[in-house]
């Protein structure tokens, strides 16, 4: 039974959409599945690895970058995009890995902190390439109803599931683990750190770029500030996982599912909207406190926090 | 030519004074990194609460931003001692997976003082219009043949006074008392240091209180020059950890000179850049200091004591 819960989880989405739902589900239900992809991405590089990241919006913008400059200045299809970004995001993420993971400590999540501001200043100073504030508009979108986007995000978000499952199941997921319980017990060990970190950061970084210009599609309009912002991209990335659970296969698709739900109902209340982050910051606060491993990682203890305490014995 | 040079000359002055007010900044976040090991990212949110509070103070009451330096910072102090007894202190104890989970904690500490920020005071930008605000002393007043032109603005110069005497007196707390010596003395080997009856959980407690105050000090400070808006934190807490950086982690001296360093570069993109490329030059900082010189600035400083 557990084998087949994915598969059985993908055939109920698969036929979701037939049921006939309003657009705006389906556009929940979009944001939703792009969101686990994300998550995931980031719990591949942070979970397993153990190298928090600050700054996906980093990746995911530089995928939406991609596929709408492929868009704004070679007149190809944005969905090109999804392709294009796959080596654009693996050099950067190479890049950017042969800097920051030679060394341990907080450098990694500082650098990847102050990469989504620089990012977004570049995008914004940059005004030829990438029309600066103006942002880049897809003047018609694919299609006009939401079912097929749906379809191919969750293909996406499919394969991304099995192919980190694939990863972590393999000699490589036990290599990230070991360096995330200790870098120096691996290295003695034999294993290339560095190399490896790169590795896992370079898996991460593609896949957030591959749902950043899945996003340039769905949505037809990017600006800097959308894509590269610190709270609503990189520290709601982390919120998916942390709420969601560490270091679990399902934890990202239970944290997006709640977080993009949760952003959707407190944002539909007029006077609390303005304050969602505040929302999002006191959640976050309770999460690490009380369930540091997320809802996922943490299911038995919650289950015991709700049983009355006779219950227990 | 002349233009040039006084071009020049004249960046390079606005860049030490804003350095010595940087290095105020630099300092607290330091201080916090040497004796907890982590950083912290609500740094610059700290700072915008200092800020918000001098400017109330001085719409409200006419309280100039200088005097209410002796109002923030102990309101910052006992902030941040609230932060560290009530919210981090509890996380140091959970078991889990994520080393980090401090740091996101205080993430999540910042995410929610800018976002009340900005519920309660709006968005617009603020700024406090003191009547010295733009009074400057001029070279060719006090030497008539002077070449080139250059002149000191009296709010940035008062401001960077104010930092160094903030200096010098944490430098006097954490060389001369004995709270000071036990803070350094954690910072240095924690273990030792308990081993030596320092009580280090309150030595944490008022080191993150400390560093609170040393930056709401710099939030005052930058008031009269600068303006507000409650997403302003995010900004300097770039500023301040890529001086930790600079500075090497935890290392105070390294923070002094890691934050002149950093201003007089800054000033220097927006000079000959732009103001827009300033996050990128602090960047190419951060970078430039990972790759050259991971230890940062004071290890240099200590390979010349060895050399001694």
């Amino acid at each position: 039974m557990k084998r087949f819960l994915p598969l059985i989880i993908l055939a109920i989405l698969f036929i979701l959409p037939l049921v006939g739902l309003s657009s705006y589900i389906m556009h929940i239900l979009i944001l939703v599945t792009m969101w686990s992809i994300i998550g995931m991405a980031w719990n591949l590089l942070g979970g397993y690895c153990g190298q928090v990241s600050f700054g996906h919006a980093a990746f995911f913008g530089m995928g939406a970058y991609t596929a709408g400059l492929l868009y704004y200045h070679l007149g190809l299809s944005a969905w090109w995009g999804l392709l294009v970004c796959i080596p654009v995001l693996g050099v950067f993420s190479l890049v950017i890995g042969f800097i920051c993971l030679r060394l341990r400590g907080p450098y990694f999540a500082l650098a990847t902190l102050a990469l989504g501001e620089v990012l977004r200043v570049t995008a914004e100073n940059l005004v030829k390439f990438t029309q600066g504030d103006l942002g880049i508009l897809i003047k018609q979108r694919t299609w006009v109803e939401k079912t097929w986007y749906f379809y191919v995000i969750l293909l996406l978000a499919a394969g991304s599931f099995f192919l980190i499952k694939k990863v972590i199941e393999s000699k490589l997921g036990y290599y990230f683990v070991a360096i995330r319980e200790d870098q120096d017990a691996a290295n003695s060990l034999g294993i290339n750190t560095t190399l490896y970190k790169t590795i896992a950061l370079c898996l991460s970084g593609v896949l957030t770029g591959v749902a950043g210009a899945f996003y340039m599609n769905y949505m037809g309009y990017i600006d800097p500030t959308t894509v590269f912002p610190l709270y609503d991209i990189s520290i709601v990335t982390v919120m998916v996982v942390m709420v969601g659970g560490v270091a679990t296969y399902w934890g990202p698709v239970i944290g997006a599912l709640i977080m993009v739900f949760l952003a959707e109902v407190i944002r539909s209340v007029p006077k609390i909207g303005a304050a969602h982050q505040t929302l999002f910051g006191i959640l976050l606060i309770f999460i690490i406190i009380f369930l540091p491993n997320g809802i996922v990682g943490d299911f038995r203890k919650m289950v015991g926090l709700f049983k009355p305490r006779g219950a227990l014995k | 030519m002349a233009a040039q040079v006084e071009l020049f000359l004249q960046t390079l002055i606005s860049g030490f004074l804003l350095g010595g007010l940087y290095a105020l900044i630099g300092l607290g976040m330091a201080l916090i990194m040497g004796v907890m090991r982590i950083i912290n990212l609500a740094h610059g949110d700290l700072m915008m609460v200092a800020m918000y509070v001098a400017y109330w103070l001085f719409t409200l009451f006419h309280i100039d931003p200088y005097l209410s330096v002796f109002v923030a910072t102990p309101l910052l102090f006992f902030l941040g001692v609230g932060l560290q007894k009530f919210l981090i202190n509890p996380v140091m104890k959970v078991e889990s997976i994520l080393p980090h989970n401090q740091v996101i904690l205080t993430v999540g500490i910042g995410m929610v003082l800018t976002n009340l920020a900005t519920v309660f005071f709006t968005s617009n930008y603020r700024s406090t219009p003191v009547s010295y605000a733009s009074k400057a002393w001029y070279l060719t007043d006090y030497w008539k043949e002077a070449p080139i032109e250059l002149s000191l603005s009296a709010p940035w110069s008062l401001s960077f006074l104010m930092a160094v005497i903030f200096t010098i007196a944490l430098w006097f707390f954490l060389t001369k008392t004995d709270t000071g010596k036990s803070i350094r003395a954690t910072a240095q080997d924690i273990d030792a240091a308990m081993l030596m009856g320092v009580n280090v959980g309150r030595m944490r407690v008022a080191t993150f209180g400390i560093g609170a105050a040393l930056v709401g000090g710099a939030g005052c400070l930058f008031i009269p020059i600068y303006y507000l808006y409650p997403t302003l934190g995010k900004q300097f807490t770039n500023i301040g950890f890529v001086i930790t950086v600079l500075g090497g982690m935890g290392s105070t001296e390294g923070a002094i000179i890691g934050g002149l360093i950093l201003g007089i570069f800054e000033s220097m993109t927006a000079t000959y850049l732009g103001m827009g490329w300033a996050p990128v030059g602090r960047f190419m900082i951060f970078v430039a200091a990972l790759i050259f010189l991971p230890g940062g600035v004071a290890s240099l400083l200590r390979k010349k004591r060895l050399g001694k």
